[in-house]
């Protein structure tokens, strides 16, 4: 696995380079217009992530979680509540807070690497630090298709390519909407681990979607299970095993009955 | 070589599936006949004695003779490149050569096509006088107007391409801009919104009586119309390829920490490019039809006027000649708009070959 040179660099060898962000979700519900009635969304969504953590979000499909996730990242305002980032209210996007959205929508006129140099691009970083670029496709194993258009990728290889133009951009914290679910079950088994190798090599906190309850169980710090629309937090579960986990480990194995419970489907275990 | 020569030959080489060493002949006997049928026109141009005097048909007979011997060349030296070895109907390109070898052989039953029309029209106008004159004129005829008179064509083309340029360039970078502009900025939309929609499907030519009473000169007056006929399609294109923009592009980019004019510079308008292009190919089209009706009513020079003038001294055969070269500037100026376009747009995927 290729290290992410950071842009915060610490002495030679020593722990966490970029610090990861702490994010205080208070009191936050939101609501859409549908055909002109009002469809709320979230409701009293109250989460504090600490640095460095790694908080899986679980719930039914259209709960909400993406839209937590787009509030988070400060493309909307929620429409009650606050959401502090390292304490400060969160007026906008910032590069610091990088979204690796559901579907991966890269630029189809631009290549794969000039997909992944968007952020410095955007930034005018990418004279100075355009080595990011290939470090980073490197990492998600496109080096051989840098110069191939997106509608040259398989499903899988745009995600890996989106999760790219994130990662080049050194996050402090790093929002994954499902950032796997177009891989093949093996792809996905060894992204996992990257993903994991990755956010514990770098220190960034992160925020992870996911219908897999698994594959929240073998990344996350915490998981976090959602009500039906408008999303409640319905639990908030801790889990303290050691990395790297190992699947067949027993408490997962609890864990993953106990969020069975909650989202009610005891009866399939 | 003569005509019997092929007669005996052509049999063998039209038989169903021959083995693939027999390619080579067949493809040499085609592309000898098609040579064969322009000797065919020339001779008959040169030979057959005109009814009324042309002054060029032998300079046109030699052109037909000298069209006859390149293809004869070409047949010869592309022949063997085009014969599949492994017997495939058509090779995989090998070469720069061996690929406009095979479009030469693509090309072969439009230069028959060609050949014997040319023979029907000289033989219906030079030959035999059935067709009304002066208004059907013989190929000789414009071929004369192409010796005696290619100055002034000149003079004229270059005019025309000149107005042209000025036009259709103000226009569509005009139009760009507007189009991103209306798309962009809800003020700017709310005011040339409505002004797009009362002006924009109004013909650019009914304006002309009041362009050429308004501007300075006729020339600047026509590059004004130009503009607008080339203008209007490229904004209303351009605008609604910025307002179809998928807003998860926008949503990605601010993430990243783009700007404002990041997201107008590197993510609406490329994303919008398509548009833009049906735009400027609509928007060239309307420029060709003002350029000419321009010329003809007001400016004094380019190819518009020369119809005209054409036309007035019942010069027939100077129409043709004008139109003809017209038709395949006009086409040139279209495959280049293709070039440019499939250079930018080499992202997307099953694009319109021209
Ligand atoms: N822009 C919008 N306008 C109106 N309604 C919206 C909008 N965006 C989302 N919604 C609604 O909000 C609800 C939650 O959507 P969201 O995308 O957050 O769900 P989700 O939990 O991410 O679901 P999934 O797991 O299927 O991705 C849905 O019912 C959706 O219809
Ligand atoms: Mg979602």
């Amino acid at each position: 696995m290729v290290a992410l040179e950071t842009t915060v660099t610490g002495p030679a060898g020593t722990a966490p380079r970029a610090a990861g962000m702490a994010i205080d979700v208070r009191a936050v519900s939101h609501r859409f217009e549908l055909h002109g009635a009002p469809l709320p969304v979230l409701d009293g969504v109250e989460l504090r992530v600490e640095p460095g953590e790694l908080v899986a979000l679980l719930g039914p499909s259209g709960c909400g979680k993406s839209t937590l996730l787009r509030l988070i990242a400060g493309l909307e305002p929620p429409s009650s509540g606050r959401i502090l980032a390292d304490g400060r209210p969160i007026g906008g996007p910032d590069p610091s807070r990088v979204v690796v959205f559901q579907d991966p929508t890269l630029y189809p006129w631009r290549t794969v690497r000039d997909n992944v140099a968007l952020g410095l691009e955007a930034r005018g970083l990418l004279r100075s630090q355009g080595r990011r670029v290939e470090e980073a496709l490197a990492l998600v194993g496109l080096t051989g298709f840098a110069k191939a258009y997106p509608h040259q990728l398989s499903g899988g290889m745009a995600q890996r390519a989106a999760l790219a133009r994130a990662l080049v951009n050194d996050p402090r914290l790093l929002v994954l909407d499902e950032p796997l679910g177009k891989l093949d079950s093996l792809t996905r088994l060894a992204m996992q681990s990257e993903l994991v190798e990755l956010w514990r090599s770098s220190g960034f906190t992160g925020l992870l979607v996911t219908h897999d309850i698994e594959e929240a169980l073998f990344m996350a710090t915490r998981v976090i299970v959602f009500s039906e629309r408008p999303a409640r937090i319905k639990a908030d579960l801790p889990v303290d095993r050691p990395y790297p986990r190992h699947r067949g480990d027993p408490v997962l194995t609890e864990l993953r009955h106990r969020i069975l419970e909650l989202l009610g489907l005891a009866e399939t275990w | 070589m003569s005509v019997n020569d092929t007669a005996a030959a052509l049999p063998a080489a039209d038989g169903e599936a021959l083995p693939s060493r027999d390619r080579l002949p067949r493809q040499a006997v085609r592309f000898g006949a098609v040579a064969l049928l322009w000797l065919a026109a020339a001779g008959v141009t040169a030979l057959w004695p005109d009814a009324d005097e042309w002054e060029r048909t032998g300079e046109f007979a030699s052109l037909l003779a000298v069209a006859a011997g390149i293809l004869a060349v070409a047949a010869s030296l592309a022949a063997p490149l085009t014969a599949a070895p492994g017997g495939t109907a058509r090779p995989a390109p090998r070469s720069r050569l061996s690929h406009a070898a095979g479009r030469l052989a693509d090309s072969m039953p439009w230069l028959a096509v060609l050949a014997l029309a040319l023979i029907g029209w000289e033989v219906l106008t030079a030959k035999l006088n059935l067709l009304p004159r002066p208004f059907f004129a013989p190929p000789q005829a414009l071929l004369e107007v192409y010796l005696d008179d290619w100055p002034r064509l000149l003079d004229c083309f270059a005019a025309s391409l000149t107005l042209l340029a000025t036009g259709y360039a103000i226009g569509s970078l005009l139009g760009i801009v507007t189009g991103v502009a209306i798309g962009w900025s809800r003020a700017v939309g709310y005011w040339v919104h409505p002004v797009l929609r009362l002006i924009g499907p109004l013909p650019a030519t009914a304006w002309l009586p009041i362009a050429f009473f308004a501007f300075p000169t006729s020339w600047s007056a026509s590059v004004f119309l130009i503009a607008l006929a080339s203008g209007v399609p490229v904004t209303i294109l351009t605008w609604s390829g910025v307002a179809g923009v998928n807003s998860a592009y926008y949503d990605i980019a601010r993430t990243l920490g783009a700007s404002p004019r990041f997201l107008v510079t590197k993510v609406a308008v490329p994303a919008a490019m398509p548009h833009v292009f049906v735009g400027l190919f609509m928007g060239l089209g309307a420029s060709f039809a003002v350029l000419v009706v321009a010329e003809m009513l007001g400016v004094k020079s380019g190819i518009g006027w020369y119809l005209q003038w054409a036309q007035g001294w019942a010069a027939y055969a100077n129409m043709y000649a004008a139109l003809l070269v017209m038709a395949l500037v006009c086409s040139g100026l279209v495959t280049l708009l293709f070039r440019v376009r499939d250079r930018l747009l080499a992202w997307q995927k099953g694009m319109l070959k021209w």
